[in-house]
């Protein structure tokens, strides 16, 4: 016998069970339309396979799962899938989601399938596959997806399996008359979870105010493997924490799964539809719903098909609108309101509850927080409620999650003893969801922040291409502008450059023209001579012999000489000419820059001399000078030349005789001094 | 030397602290040189507050920016889209007096808006790829251009230099997914059941009571 542990608070509201366990089980039957939403569950809605026109048998798979955390739906009966659309679903929000709506055809024909009774033959994964696509979601209320739950981590051991049979909720039976009628069903499927979690012990647990589920459990189990224990009723004694605690003495951590501590948690009915997968083949296409309240003349448990409309239900159950004053799917406690009869019974729907207003009466308003306590004594989460309810008011989110907010599992405890009314819930509710926005806000600023600097910087390096590029343009019109003046220059340089070369080839040419010329004129010079000596010789030698060809010989000999004097002419003519295109071309760098260089080499000349060598030297050439001067006008007077030149030629002499006479007075003073 | 200090206890305390002084000092200094925080570590805070849609309604060409300008003593109530709440964040961190929204710059809108182009009329100028500060933008050069959702932050800035004006700025529809709890309105509560006193549950803890 295992130790009964207990939980910090918990309530004792009224429990309200007795008036829906009076009948058996009863069959809603078919509706003519079934409104099967494709998110039952917690995670990702499903995604619909069939469209409007299609015949669907019942169990056939309507809607696939999307991703790890979803389930699929299957066909709760045969009939005409007639529309996938929006339609109003139980949900506090009062929005609409996507529901397949099929038309029954009252056949209820089924789908072929097949079970495996003996899934003790299957292995883990294929087992799991099965409860996958058998489209369970725990059945408790919550929703979450069975198949997830149980996939054991690697690594992670499962010492103990439970079986939730607490149904601590006032009014809902669901789980209790299952237990009653099904008790076989639910020790089969609790085989099949421990023989996939393979935990040290499996238990049913089960509060004490349901005798008859005790003894029938008990009776359903032939062996050992699995016990069932039973202990005090108090709210929430069904939460799966709670229920953990108080089965094992173990507490899930703050923000831990009941695996952290080696525990898996499911619901009675979930065990039931997971034998019913795996033995049976069937799909979870219908639960056990209670239908209870005083607005309902027979409150009563119906096995009622996923979808069904929740006025069909009520009516089968002598529901009167008049006398209740609100439909609330789930218990007084965690549950909400419907926004419309017309929604349909989902995999999750454990209760529906037709209260009047004598029941159920609407709470005064709140009032001011007392300060008395009585939440945090009650809190089965051991969180301070109150505390919690004033960082609420001041949104103060982060105290809230210091406070461990994200522990509160919404049982509703601490309003329910509240004296001043206060909605706690609501706040903490309120709360966790804006919690949780503002984490997604912040993820969705971060990834916009992150796209915007990978955007900045993606300009400015773009930008800093484009700098490089246009310098490089730039860099690259430079070398080609300075290219191009270069080529533009050139002309001008060429244009230099070639007309020195013409005036160089000019003066080359000119300056071998003229050598040419004083080449030739010499030559006829020295030709002319050399005939008058030859002329003369034959002469002197025609004298001597006393020849008569001497008169001929004699005015050979001076025809002889003029064309020599002819000669001479010329060339001093051409000696005179090139003077002068010397002096023309003294305007000339090169023949200024000859000139200074001869002037440079004469001066330098000069200065080796001494005065008196100076002198000397000077008094030598002209004296030179005049020695030739006075042999040419010998010449000149002998050969009885124009007057004009012997004139020019006596003038010569005689200011070369001056300078000569100058000279050597300078030669005198220089050798006094 | 010993001796001398010995002799005179008021001489040794002072040795003692002048040379613990010139210790610390030491350690101090190279501190402030080994572990020098690189840029303005502020500056990395305030824009972790601010909402990153980079809208420029603050005035300044971003979030970054304009977390600069608040570093530098900028008024802290020039981003409507951080609205009161960012506002209260800021004030938090640079202890600064909480300030209503500055008008000038807009207000605070309910909920984010994300632009949707009409994409007949689109004409392929890429005008607003060229403003959209987080490239949600998909497009070319006159091909039609369409608006990623899940990167659009509602900013506004591809709405103005539209030629055909084909932008259009959606206010996101509240949907199943998106519903949440609100606070519990203190005046004209709607008092329902007895646990949740208003309108009942979401069905989304995992952790309901069987």
């Amino acid at each position: 016998m295992n130790r009964i542990h207990r939980f910090h608070g918990g309530v004792h509201p009224p429990e309200n069970k007795r008036q829906s366990v009076r009948t058996p089980i009863a069959s809603a039957g078919i509706p003519p339309q079934l409104i099967v939403p494709l998110s039952q569950h917690i995670g990702a809605p499903a995604a619909p396979v069939v469209s409007p026109g299609d015949k669907v048998l019942k169990g056939q798979l309507i809607a696939e799962p999307q991703g790890l955390v979803s389930v699929p739906i299957h066909a709760p009966s045969s009939g005409e899938v007639v529309a996938v659309e929006d339609r109003l679903v139980p949900h506090i929000s009062g929005h609409s989601a996507p529901c397949i709506v099929i038309d029954t055809d009252g056949r209820d024909a089924w789908i072929e399938h097949h079970g495996t009774p003996e899934f003790r033959a299957l292995d883990d994964a294929t087992l799991l596959e099965c409860i996958r696509n058998a489209g369970i979601a725990g059945m408790g209320g919550a929703g979450f997806p069975s198949s997830v739950k149980l996939r054991v981590r690697e690594g992670k051991t499962i010492d103990t399996l439970i079986i939730n049979g607490t149904e601590c909720e006032p009014y809902i039976t669901a789980d209790d008359v299952l237990m009653r009628e099904r008790a076989d069903a639910i020790v089969a499927g609790a085989r099949i979870l421990s023989h996939l979690t393979h935990p040290a012990e499996t238990l049913i647990g089960i509060e004490d105010n349901k005798p008859e589920s005790i003894e029938a459990m008990r009776a359903a189990i032939d062996g050992d493997d699995i016990r069932v224990v039973v202990f005090p009723t108090k709210y929430p004694s069904g939460g799966e924490k709670q229920l953990i605690e108080i089965l094992t003495g173990k507490q899930v951590p703050s923000g831990g799964l009941p695996a952290d501590v080696g525990v898996i948690c499911q619901n009675v009915g979930t065990a039931a539809a997971v034998y019913d997968a795996v033995v049976r083949g069937r799909p979870l296409i219908s639960r056990i719903t209670t239908v209870t309240g005083e607005g309902v003349r027979e409150p009563q448990n119906f096995e009622v098909l996923i979808g069904t409309p929740m006025s069909y239900l009520l009516a089968k159950a002598g529901y009167q609108e008049a006398a209740s004053n609100r439909l609330i799917m789930g218990g007084p406690m965690m549950g909400f309101t419907v926004p419309d009869p017309a929604v349909p019974i989902i995999k999750t729907t454990n209760c529906l509850l037709a209260p009047t207003e004598a029941e159920l009466p609407t709470p005064p308003p709140a009032q001011a927080c007392i300060r008395c306590g009585m939440c945090a004594t009650a809190c089965p989460a051991s969180l301070l409620p109150q505390q919690l309810f004033w960082f609420a008011q001041g949104k103060e989110y982060e105290k809230l999650e210091e406070h461990n907010l994200f522990d509160c599992i919404e049982c509703g405890a601490c309003s329910y003893v509240c004296p001043s009314h206060i909605p706690l819930v609501q706040y903490y509710r309120a709360s966790k969801a804006e919690i949780l926005q503002q984490r997604r806000d912040h993820a969705k600023a971060e990834h916009a922040r992150q796209r915007f600097e990978a955007r900045q910087e993606r300009i400015e390096r773009e930008e800093r291409e484009k700098e490089a590029k246009r310098a490089a343009r730039k860099q690259a019109a430079e070398a080609k502008v300075k290219g191009d003046s270069s080529d533009g220059e050139d002309p001008i340089q060429a244009a230099i450059e070639r007309a020195r070369a013409k005036k160089a080839a000019q003066q080359t040419q000119g300056a071998a023209s003229q050598e040419d010329e004083l080449a030739s004129l010499e030559k006829a010079v020295v030709s002319a001579r050399k005939r008058l000596d030859t002329a003369n010789e034959k002469l002197a030698q025609a004298e001597k012999e006393g020849s008569d060809r001497v008169a001929a010989l004699a005015t050979g000999v001076e025809k002889t000489r003029a064309k020599l004097d002819n000669a001479e002419a010329a060339l001093r003519a051409h000696a005179q000419r090139a003077g002068e295109t010397t002096g023309q071309a003294s305007g000339d760098t090169d023949a200024a820059q000859l000139a200074i260089e001869k002037a440079r080499a004469a001066r330098a000349a000069d200065a080796q001399l001494s005065p008196g060598e100076k002198a000397k030297a000077t008094l030598t050439s002209l004296e030179q000078r005049l020695e030739k001067s006075r042999e040419k006008l010998a010449q000149r007077k002998a050969a009885d030349d124009e007057a004009k030149i012997i004139e020019a030629l006596e003038s010569t002499v005689e200011r070369l005789g001056e300078k000569v006479e100058q000279a050597r007075k300078q030669l005198e003073v220089t050798e006094k001094a | 030397m010993l001796e001398l200090l010995l002799q005179h206890p008021m001489l040794a305390a002072l040795a003692a602290l002048v040379g613990l002084a010139a210790v610390f000092g030491a350690l101090l200094g190279f501190a402030a040189v080994r572990f020098r925080t690189e840029g303005n570590p502020i500056v990395d805070q305030i824009n972790e507050i601010l909402p990153q849609t980079q809208c420029g309604q603050c005035g300044f060409p971003g979030c970054k920016p304009y977390a600069e300008a608040i570093a530098a003593g900028e008024a802290i109530n020039k981003c409507p889209p951080g609205g009161e709440a960012g506002i209260q964040a800021l004030a938090d961190l640079l202890d600064l007096e909480v300030i209503p929204l500055d008008a000038e710059h807009g207000e605070e809108s309910p909920r984010p808006a994300v632009a949707f182009i009409r994409e007949d009329e689109c004409i392929g100028c890429t005008k607003c790829i060229q403003a959209c500060p987080v490239d949600a933008i998909l497009g070319a050069a006159k091909q039609m251009h369409t608006v990623i959702a899940s990167e659009c932050t509602g900013c506004d800035l591809c709405v103005e230099p539209c030629p055909v004006d084909c932008i259009d700025m959606l206010r996101e529809e509240e949907t199943l997914q998106s519903w949440h709890w609100r606070l519990p309105d203190p005046v004209s509560r709607r008092v329902e059941i007895i646990a949740t006193d208003a309108d009942g549950d979401d069905g989304a803890s995992e952790e309901r009571a069987a």
